[in-house]
């Protein structure tokens, strides 16, 4: 009545338009949805899930590349083709922000400052439990760590998580 | 004779399929070719204990995988899980040499300290491939 129906179709589609190019701006600011190597994939989520790249900087991919055969007490040695694409490909995505510019110790993520901080509501005890088994086992709560979605809102309880956890859920 | 027989296939089977360059291979040609590299028919008796015994270390090869792999099983310290290793039990299991080479020098290193043998890997696979359904 107001507007005409070609109007209409023009503002509908204009819409659409803003709100598809500002979907992947929104994956952006989620921070790990960078498009994963399927090699990293492939070869570094057998034991665990493949940890995105930027949650670690350049110098600690490249230690951890270097010595696989001594990963976090196993082996896990690679053929030198795959270390040279996977450790170039890692060195290419490595955390470069303030947060991640500090080689964690022994190259843990889990001994980040800003892990620490982020899971400081949580004592060793949640850690041992035997659903969650360690701070690397992220997919026990973090129910899309996999795809590198960390957001609060895809959390799960653990078996087992006492309830005086549960409070501090959402901060 | 029979037993010459066997091997004789086997060592055919065997050279055949690094011929091909061995891209894909089903667990029987893996295990073939091992047992062709050790030169004696694969006791699957002795491949079940070598796979549930802890040899020196913190983990067995059941530490990961259960002590009979037809299910699931989770890495010990992170908890992955990580599929059956029992070929009638999971379709992609021992279908690539290149895999399997990589993950016997892997954990062997981790169980044992050491590569296993050919032998070693014809027993625990020739064992693997009794668990049915």
């Amino acid at each position: 009545m107001l507007m005409s129906t070609t109007r209409k179709l023009a503002f509908v589609l204009a819409l659409a338009w803003i709100a598809s190019a500002l979907a992947p701006a929104q994956a952006e600011s989620q921070g790990a949805a960078t498009v994963m190597l399927p090699k990293y994939q492939q070869e570094c989520a057998a034991c665990h899930i493949a940890y995105p790249a930027g949650m670690l900087p350049r110098a600690s991919w490249t230690h951890m590349m270097g010595s696989l055969d001594k990963h976090f007490g196993t082996d896990a040695s690679l053929d030198e083709a795959s270390v040279r694409e996977i450790g170039g490909w890692l060195n290419a995505n490595a955390g470069t922000y303030k947060r991640v510019a500090e080689a964690p110790p022994q190259d843990r993520i889990t001994q980040s400052a800003w892990f620490i901080r982020k899971h400081r509501e949580l004592d060793a005890p949640v850690w041992r439990l035997a659903s969650v088994k360690s701070a690397a086992n992220c997919a026990a709560c973090h129910t899309q760590a996999a795809e590198g979605n960390f957001k609060e809102s895809s959390l799960k309880f653990p078996a087992g998580l006492e309830a005086r956890y549960r409070r501090f859920w959402s901060d | 004779m029979k037993n010459t027989y066997l091997l004789a296939l086997a060592t055919v089977v065997w050279l055949v399929t690094l011929g091909n360059g061995a891209a894909a291979a089903t667990p029987a040609e893996q295990l073939a070719g091992y047992s062709a590299q050790s030169g004696a028919p694969a006791q699957p008796a002795r491949g079940q204990q070598l796979f549930n015994a802890k040899h020196g270390k913190e983990w067995s090869c059941a530490s990961c995988h259960t002590a009979t792999p037809t299910v699931d099983g989770k890495h010990a310290s992170t908890g992955k899980v990580i599929s059956p290793l029992a070929p009638a039990f999971n379709p992609t299991s021992f279908t690539d040499p290149a895999k399997t080479e990589k993950w016997f020098r892997r954990n062997c290193n981790d169980v044992m300290g050491r590569v296993c043998t050919a032998d070693e890997k014809a027993d625990v696979l020739a064992w693997l491939l009794t668990l049915k359904r």
